[in-house]
Parts: structure tokens; C-alpha cells; sequence
């Protein structure tokens, strides 16, 4: 496709004159790739589509013209990060010539292989990315919804929720009690709750130490559970309680007015001064109305090129997707959108699509200075994604200060480059 | 199949080449699908952007050896031991030659 080296280096010469061109409208003959979202998956797919290939269309398709990450959200609840340090502005966009429709997609349409957006205009593609991440279920807990939500933040899509729940923390009495209600499996960012029960702990520490965080929890244990139950008795202690969903954690139904929520059938009620309450979430809504998801709510795809199953060319990565073992991530969504952008090129090219392989690091930030860490590696295995045996795995559990030190500095150095990545 | 490269198309290329560093087009190389999954940690083509060690232009003899001191635990690490034990030999090494290249 495009050209070889050596006709590259012939067209040098002329590069100064055809600069000065005006910008032409991409031919048919140019295969035309066109991304749904500009989040950690979108975003790095055009970026990786193009540096894979010089000569194929690749046209983004995200409403927002900046993107505010939800990795650094918690450390804004902190007081660790301002909002404008979580925020990214496709920089890579103008570099790697992708062209960006600030516009949202109403309509997927695999037959005539056309998109409609909510501006009027219907856009072509020889392949499509959809990466629009994730929604939520808002019957999934009686009460709540998305006008409950201005009152009683989610904060699991960072932007003007993480500063409403930032500024009920800030308002809250010393003595106060936050409660942080966490769903069942699968959600996105699974330590995401307990990075931010601790950097809430961390905040009201030294601002309102009287304080009680309450984590109502769906589920009977969660990632890097030794490592964040340790660390809590050391640096918040008596601050933070876990109770599980068989001892009453399981959220379901709120009194947004009341500020109360129930657990095992009304039995059990807790009023919080602050509630957090993170709504079970399913794939975008688009790739439901797509037809993209299966019963789970979730869109299956080929783990090798992330090819959707129930439409064909079609492909689906981050949040949105089932990528076998891996988490739902900013790492995977970053990782998966580049196995994706080489296959989409392979295929386009007729040729075999490249083996894939992944990686996946959470960083957790407890303090300032305490950061943990779980990684895996994952490759193909019989047709599914899947970690690779004898690697991966928690930080040590006996790491001294140290060791938690440097992580902390590394989950700073994994965001800058994870968003350069992706969206410079 | 797809073998037209308009005017437009060469001013890309240029732009690309010169000021993003993106690798000459052509085959997709197993170290170049595999380097790309360190580079959510060290930055594209392995330029850091932060904290985490720039891991581009080292000669690949170099960086094979760290990576199996990585890998069988001779050399200190926070993390990338975790990841240096998934990759066997033949992989480090494709990984090394590919990040060596990188300017
Ligand atoms: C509090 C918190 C902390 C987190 N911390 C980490 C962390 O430390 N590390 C980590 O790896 N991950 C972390 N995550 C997870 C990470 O944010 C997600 O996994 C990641 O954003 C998924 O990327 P995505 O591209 O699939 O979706 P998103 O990033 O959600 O992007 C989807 C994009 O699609 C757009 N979109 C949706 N519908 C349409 C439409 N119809 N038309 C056009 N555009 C559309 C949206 O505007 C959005 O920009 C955290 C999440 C939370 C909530
Ligand atoms: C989760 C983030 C992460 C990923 C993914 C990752 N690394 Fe690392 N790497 C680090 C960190 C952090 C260090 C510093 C050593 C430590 O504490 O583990 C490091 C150190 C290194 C070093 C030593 C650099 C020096 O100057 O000392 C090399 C070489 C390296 N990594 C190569 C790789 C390669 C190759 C890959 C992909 C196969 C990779 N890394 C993937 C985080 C990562």
C-alpha cells in the first residue's frame, strides 16, 4: 500500500512545493476508516491506524473537542490533580492527519456501511471502529437515574461529576460519613472504587478526620484487595469500611431526597452526609442500538482483530467490548486499539492479520507517596485472550516505603505517556 | 490492492516522517506489534513522556540483556519484571532489534 521506501525517499524533494496544497478530499480509491469515540480506544486506533499505513482514510467521530481522562479523577477528589491536569486535546489529531467530526453518531447502518450523525451528515466507511466506552443501567437501582445523578454523583465519567463530588467533599462537616457504593463484575476500572475510597481518605485526613467512608460493595473481593486493605490500616486507620455484598453491600435502592440507601431488601438503610454511587454500567448505548451486544450488554468480538461477531466490518474495543481476560481499562482500551489498527490495515491490505498481544497495568495511588500496582501480559490462547502464565501479578505484598514511592511516581509516569499515546 | 498516492497523500507522508516519527510503511514486524505494548508506559516509540525510563536507539544486545535480567529477577525492578517473564528469548530479542532501530 502507499509507498515503499525508496519512492518515499524519491518524493522528498517535492515535499516543501506540495505542502503548500490545499487540503484535498480523500478519493474512493482510499479506503476509508472511520472511529466512533475519542477516549483511550478511539483515540489510539487512529493514531496506531495511521502510523501503520500513510495512505488510508481515518476520520474520528467524538462529540467533545477536549477529552477529560477518569484516570487522574481520583487524584482530583484528592487534591492531588486541578481537572485541567486531567485533561487531553487530541493534539494527534493534526499530527497524524485524522480528520475529527465533532459530532455525535445516532445510527450505525453495516449494510450500506454508513454512519449518521446528529448534524444531518451520513459518513462512509470500508471499516469501522466503534469504541464509545461505557453507559449506565439506570434501572439497575430503584431511585436512580441520570437527574439523581445531579445530586448524587456516579463520578465513573469524569468531567463536571468529578467537581460535583469533589465539592460535596468539600462541603461536607467534619464527622461526616461517604458513602461509595461499588457494583458487581464486570465494571470499568476494577481498583478504580478503592484507588478513590483512598484518595478520599487521604483528603478528608487532613481536612475532616472525624469522617467514616463507607464502601457498600456488590461483590465478596476486588482487585489488589490485601494490598489496599493493608495499606488502609496503616495510613487511614479506622477511617475506611469494606462490607461485602453477602453481609449487606449490595446497593438497591436510593432516597435521593433522604440521602439513604437500602441494601438486602430494605432491611438495612444508610444515610450518607456524601453518596457516591457508582450505577452498574453496560457498552455505549450505541452499540446497543448498533446491535452490537449480545445478552450481557456487552459487544462479543474475534479476539484476534476485535471484528465484531454479529456485524462484519465492524469492530469494537475498550470498555465496550469482551476482550477474554482483560479488565476494562484505559491500558486495554490503548493496548486492544492497536492490535485492532493492525489488523484493520492487514485486512484492508488482504493480508493475515498479525498476531496480537497485550498488556495491562492499573497503578492505584493510596497517598501521594504510595502507589500500587497489578499487571498482566496476555496473548492468544485457543482463540481467546488470555494471560500469559508465570508473569503478571500485585506489587509485593512486603514492599517497604520505598518500593510504594516509586510506584507512586510511575503511576504519575504511566499517565503521562499512556495519554501522550494516546492522544498526542 | 491499493497502490494511488495522491499529492495530499505525499504531504502526509512527509509530515509524518519528519516530525512524528512514525516507522516507514510496509509490513507490520512481530517486534514492531510487540513494542507497541510497552509503549503505554514509555511513550511512543519508547520516548518517555514522564517517569518511566526512555527505552528507544539502545543497541538491542543491551536491551536483550536487561530485559532477561528482568525477566529471571538479577535485575531490580518495581514492575517490568512482572512483565519481562510472559516474553520467551525469541521474542525479547524481536522486541530489542525493533526498539534499537527507533532514532
Ligand atoms: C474513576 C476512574 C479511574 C480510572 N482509572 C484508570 C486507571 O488508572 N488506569 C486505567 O487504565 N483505566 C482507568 N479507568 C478506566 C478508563 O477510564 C476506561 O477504561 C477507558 O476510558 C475506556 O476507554 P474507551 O475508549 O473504551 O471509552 P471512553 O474513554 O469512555 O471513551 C468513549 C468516547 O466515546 C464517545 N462517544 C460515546 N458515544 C458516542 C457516539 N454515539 N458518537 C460519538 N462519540 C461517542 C464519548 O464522548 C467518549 O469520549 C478509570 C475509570 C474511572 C471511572
Ligand atoms: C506498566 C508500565 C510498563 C510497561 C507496560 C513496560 N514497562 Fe519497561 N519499565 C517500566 C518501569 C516502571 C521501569 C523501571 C524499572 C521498574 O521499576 O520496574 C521500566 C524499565 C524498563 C527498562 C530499563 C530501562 C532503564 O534505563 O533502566 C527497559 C529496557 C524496559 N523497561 C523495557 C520495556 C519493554 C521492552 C516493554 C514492553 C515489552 C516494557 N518495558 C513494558 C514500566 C513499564
Amino acid at each position: 500500500m502507499t509507498l515503499n521506501r525508496r519512492q518515499f525517499i524519491g518524493y522528498l524533494g517535492a515535499g516543501a512545493a506540495l505542502s503548500a496544497l490545499p487540503r484535498l478530499h480523500l478519493s474512493a480509491a482510499n479506503p476509508q476508516v472511520v472511529v466512533i469515540g475519542g477516549g483511550f480506544g478511539g483515540a489510539t486506533c487512529a493514531k496506531y491506524l495511521r502510523r501503520y499505513d500513510n495512505g488510508v482514510g481515518i476520520t474520528v467521530i467524538e462529540p467533545n473537542t477536549d477529552y477529560i481522562t477518569c484516570p487522574g479523577s481520583n487524584w482530583v477528589l484528592g487534591g492531588l490533580r486541578t481537572m485541567d491536569r486531567i485533561t487531553q486535546r487530541y493534539a494527534g489529531f493534526k499530527t497524524y492527519d485524522v480528520k475529527h467530526i465533532a459530532a455525535r453518531v445516532e445510527r450505525i447502518d453495516s449494510a450500506l456501511q454508513s454512519v449518521d450523525l446528529d448534524n444531518g451528515d451520513t459518513v462512509k466507511y470500508d471499516r469501522l471502529v466503534v469504541a464509545p466506552g461505557i453507559d449506565f443501567k439506570w434501572d439497575s437501582i430503584e431511585g436512580y437515574d441520570a437527574q439523581a445523578a445531579e445530586q448524587i454523583p456516579h463520578a465513573y465519567k469524569a468531567g463536571p461529576q468529578t467537581e460535583l463530588l469533589r465539592k460535596q467533599l468539600m462541603d461536607m462537616p467534619d464527622g461526616g460519613t461517604v458513602i461509595l457504593s461499588v457494583p458487581g463484575d464486570p465494571f470499568r476500572c476494577p481498583p478504580g472504587p478503592y484507588e478513590r475510597a483512598s484518595m478520599i481518605a487521604y483528603y478528608l485526613k487532613s481536612h475532616k478526620p472525624k469522617s467514616k467512608i463507607l464502601i457498600l460493595d456488590a461483590k465478596e473481593k476486588f482487585s489488589k484487595q490485601g494490598l489496599f486493605q493493608a495499606a488502609w490500616k496503616e495510613l487511614y486507620p479506622g477511617m475506611i469500611d469494606w462490607v461485602p455484598g453477602t453481609q449487606g453491600g449490595k446497593v438497591e435502592r436510593i432516597d435521593v431526597a433522604k440521602r439513604t440507601v437500602f441494601t438486602q431488601e430494605g432491611l438495612t438503610s444508610h444515610r450518607g452526609d456524601v453518596i457516591n454511587l457508582i450505577c452498574p454500567h453496560h457498552a455505549g448505548t450505541l452499540a446497543q442500538s448498533a446491535g452490537l451486544t449480545d445478552a450481557s450488554g456487552w459487544c462479543p468480538i474475534d479476539q484476534k482483530s476485535f471484528e465484531s461477531t454479529l456485524h462484519p466490518k465492524v469492530h469494537v474495543i475498550g470498555d465496550a467490548c469482551v476482550a477474554g481476560a482483560m479488565p476494562k481499562s484505559g491500558h486495554s482500551a490503548n493496548n486492544q486499539a492497536k492490535m485492532c489498527a493492525a489488523a484493520i490495515i492487514a485486512l484492508l491490505r488482504e493480508e493475515e492479520v498479525p498476531i496480537p498481544s497485550h498488556v495491562n497495568t492499573c497503578y492505584s495511588l493510596l497517598a501521594p507517596d504510595y502507589g500500587i500496582s497489578v499487571a498482566a501480559v496476555y496473548h492468544l490462547k485457543d482463540g481467546k485472550i488470555a494471560a500469559v502464565e508465570g508473569s503478571g501479578g500485585v506489587s509485593p505484598a512486603d514492599a517497604d516505603a520505598q518500593f510504594r514511592k516509586r510506584e507512586a511516581l510511575y503511576a504519575e509516569g504511566w499517565y503521562a505517556s499512556i495519554t501522550a499515546d494516546s492522544f498526542n | 490492492m491499493h497502490s494511488r498516492s495522491s499529492p495530499f497523500r505525499l504531504t502526509v507522508l512527509l509530515l509524518i516522517c519528519t516530525s512524528a516519527g512514525a516507522q516507514e510503511t510496509g509490513e507490520i514486524l512481530r517486534g514492531q506489534i510487540l513494542a507497541s505494548t510497552c509503549f503505554s508506559c514509555h511513550g511512543t516509540d519508547g520516548k518517555s513522556a514522564g517517569s518511566i525510563p526512555a527505552i528507544y536507539g539502545i543497541p538491542a544486545d543491551s536491551l536483550r540483556r536487561t530485559l532477561q535480567e528482568f525477566r529471571d529477577g538479577r535485575r531490580p525492578a518495581t514492575v517490568m519484571d512482572r512483565h519481562a517473564k510472559a516474553y520467551s528469548d525469541e521474542e525479547i530479542a524481536s522486541i530489542a532489534a525493533y526498539l534499537s532501530r527507533i532514532k
